[in-house]
């Protein structure tokens, strides 16, 4: 249900146009969904998440969520290694609506591409994306 | 509405009182021959009611269910159109219901005509001549389409073709049933007239391209302008075109898909052809495919040869999909239903329906807001909901169990995905202008409600047995189990 709360754009991540946000800390990227990817697939009553030590490529599925509307994938923002999941989303899944850039978290991935951070937006292209219907 | 619509009405279970019995057995007259021990269970707990409980019980849930015999049941991308009773006459003829599926042919060349007449109305009413009747329900129909056009390619020893082109509006089998059949699925964009975007479909297909999958009209209700332009790129990378049938209500008569460039297409019996869906009985999704492919189609086809009717394998055929003949009782629906409209006027299916589908978006388009609000949709149309969200934080969610409580059906909402809060609504060519204009009027009344009460309408439905249920708790924690409770004897404890 719509919280009617403002959605956040935290100006120190990076964005995919698929939703998914990166935050960089030393050589481990972690990566969540946006708080405007949550707020739109509404109540999230289920993730799944790959197994750690998986190698993937940048724009591959790592994850499904689903929500009562919808499952949708989610795709790995950089290319590189799984070196951690966010188990608690199993039993709470709805952390990722509560707190989609904090507890919500779901893979760290470690070590990670860094040339791909380059295809990524910044926090305003991003918002500017979303509120043109450039991406949806 | 029904004097008992709004009180709920417990289980059997909860109803069970130990000692009522449905039937009373005569004594047995040969000898007793009691039953193994280890075959015994003392822990059944079953309901013990009388049989005038239990028809009274099935009788008052049969009165707080809606069907489209009640009314308008505007399910967006189902058609849920009247199903006429007519079609349940015709399957009750004895050579209809009572034949057996292992009869010899010799014997059932009534019904086999039946088979053959119908395979030859699709072929016509598609423009596409080789048919199977044999897949039960439109998700099947699409999984033996696009192992048909695997087999196609294998066959010619084009081995390289591992991805199906699926355009982002697309049913959600459509990429299941590519996924299903092996291939990769590669995903199209739509273009902000609904479209398929071209650019992005040249950019992606290929050499690997075995197929693209696409349903016209869209799933935004929207014709594919570009539907031969689609049709010559992707012929042009050597893949085939397979068209969802899903929506030929639209188009039925007057366009036919292998005119426009499709080589495969499924039609749902149970949506175009009026067909019950689910309770009403089982679904059927025959295919049409080009001549050229009648040699993959899975076995039996019915074939004709001088006034002799028979089961036929094709020479390279995918093989069985389904036991016996195919759905034949929904074959008998579909078959009446296109006789009792005759050839010349099978074409008014199509434009009622579309229409209807504009007459109600006219009445609505004002108030809710058309996701293209520039095009002339066909049978169905889509409403985008991110401003209620937005000025009255009202979800489309609210807005159909909303029209609960004025006593109609609720659209298709949340679908396509592609179209925020989508609420997608197609009334199909059975609906009456008066009964368009009422289902219309609840529309803006609710869009008035939910700007001047809009937690009337996060609590809806109020006007039902049971009100809003929590759908998340019941994803989250689903009781897959249920345990009646264990009702105390009365007799006992007096």
């Amino acid at each position: 249900m719509s919280s009617g709360k403002e959605i956040s754009y935290p100006t120190d991540l990076k964005y995919a146009a698929t939703h998914e946000w990166v935050r960089v800390e030393g050589d481990t990227a972690t990566v969540g969904i946006s708080d405007y990817a949550q707020d739109a697939l509404g109540d999230i009553v289920f993730v799944e998440l790959p197994v750690v030590g998986m190698e993937l490529r940048a724009k591959s599925g790592f994850g499904v969520v689903e929500s009562v509307k919808a499952a949708s994938d989610v795709f790995m923002p950089v290319g590189g290694s799984i070196s951690a999941t966010n188990d608690e989303l199993a039993n709470a899944p709805e952390t990722v609506n509560a707190d989609a850039f904090g507890a919500g978290w779901m893979i760290k991935i470690s070590p990670f591409n860094a040339d791909d951070l380059a295809k990524l937006m910044d926090a305003a292209t991003y918002k500017s994306k979303i509120e043109s219907g450039e991406i949806h | 509405m029904s004097i008992t619509a709004n009180k709920p009405e417990p289980l059997l279970y909860e109803q069970s009182n130990p000692g009522s019995i449905g039937y009373a057995l005569p004594e047995s007259d040969v000898p007793h021959t009691p039953l193994p021990a280890h075959l015994m269970r003392a822990d059944l707990n079953l309901p013990e009611v009388a049989e005038v409980d239990v028809v009274r019980h099935f009788t008052r849930l049969s009165q707080k269910n809606y069907c489209v015999d009640l009314g308008i049941y505007p399910l967006g991308s189902c058609t849920m159109k009247y199903n006429p009773k007519m079609n349940e006459d015709a399957i009750q003829l004895t050579g209809m219901s009572q034949v057996h599926p292992m009869q010899p042919p010799e014997t059932a060349q009534g019904v086999m005509q039946l088979m053959y007449e119908l395979q030859e109305y699709l072929g016509e009413i598609s423009g596409l001549p080789a048919v199977t009747l044999q897949p039960a329900a439109g998700a099947q129909g699409e999984l033996v389409g696009i192992l048909v056009i695997r087999a196609y390619h294998l066959k010619r020893g084009d081995t390289g073709r591992s991805e199906v082109l699926i355009p982002d509006s697309a049913h959600g089998t459509n990429p299941a049933t590519s996924a299903m059949a092996g291939y990769r699925v590669v995903e199209v964009k739509s273009d902000a007239r609904g479209n398929m975007d071209l650019d992005d479909l040249r950019s992606k297909v290929s050499d690997k391209t075995a197929a693209i999958m696409f349903t016209n009209p869209n799933t935004l209700g929207l014709f594919e302008e570009h539907v031969r332009e689609v049709n010559k790129i992707v012929h042009d990378a050597g893949g085939l075109v397979y068209g969802d049938g899903a929506n030929l209500n639209a188009i039925i008569g007057i366009a036919r898909p292998g005119d426009l460039g499709f080589d495969v297409i499924h039609s749902n019996l149970h949506k175009t052809f009026s067909v019950p869906h689910g309770g009403g009985g089982p679904g059927s999704g025959p295919v049409m495919a080009r001549p050229d492919l009648a040699e993959f189609l899975p076995t039996p086809i019915v074939s004709k040869k001088g006034d002799v009717y028979a089961f036929e394998t094709p020479t390279n055929t995918i093989g069985r999909i389904k036991s016996f003949w195919g759905n034949f009782l929904a074959l008998v629906r579909a078959y009446t239903y296109i006789r009792s409209y005759g050839k010349e006027h099978l074409r008014e299916i199509a434009e009622i329906s579309v229409l209807n589908a504009n007459y109600l978006l006219a009445l609505v388009r004002d108030v809710y807001d058309p996701q293209v609000p520039e095009r002339t949709c066909k049978h169905e149309f889509v409403l985008n909901g991110t401003r209620f969200k937005k000025e009255y934080g009202v979800n489309t969610l609210d807005v159909a169990k909303r029209i609960i409580d004025y006593g109609f059906y609720p659209p298709t909402i949340y679908f396509p995905l592609i179209v925020p809060e989508c609420l997608m609504i197609e009334p199909t060519e059975t609906q009456s202008k008066a009964s368009l204009d009422e289902f219309a009027a609840a529309l803006l009344k609710i869009a008035e409600e939910a700007r001047t009460d809009p937690q009337l309408l996060h609590n809806a439905p109020h006007n039902t047995p049971v009100t809003r249920l929590d759908d998340v708790k019941a994803a989250r924690e689903p009781v897959l189990n249920y345990k009646p409770p264990q009702i105390p004897d009365q007799r006992k404890a007096a």
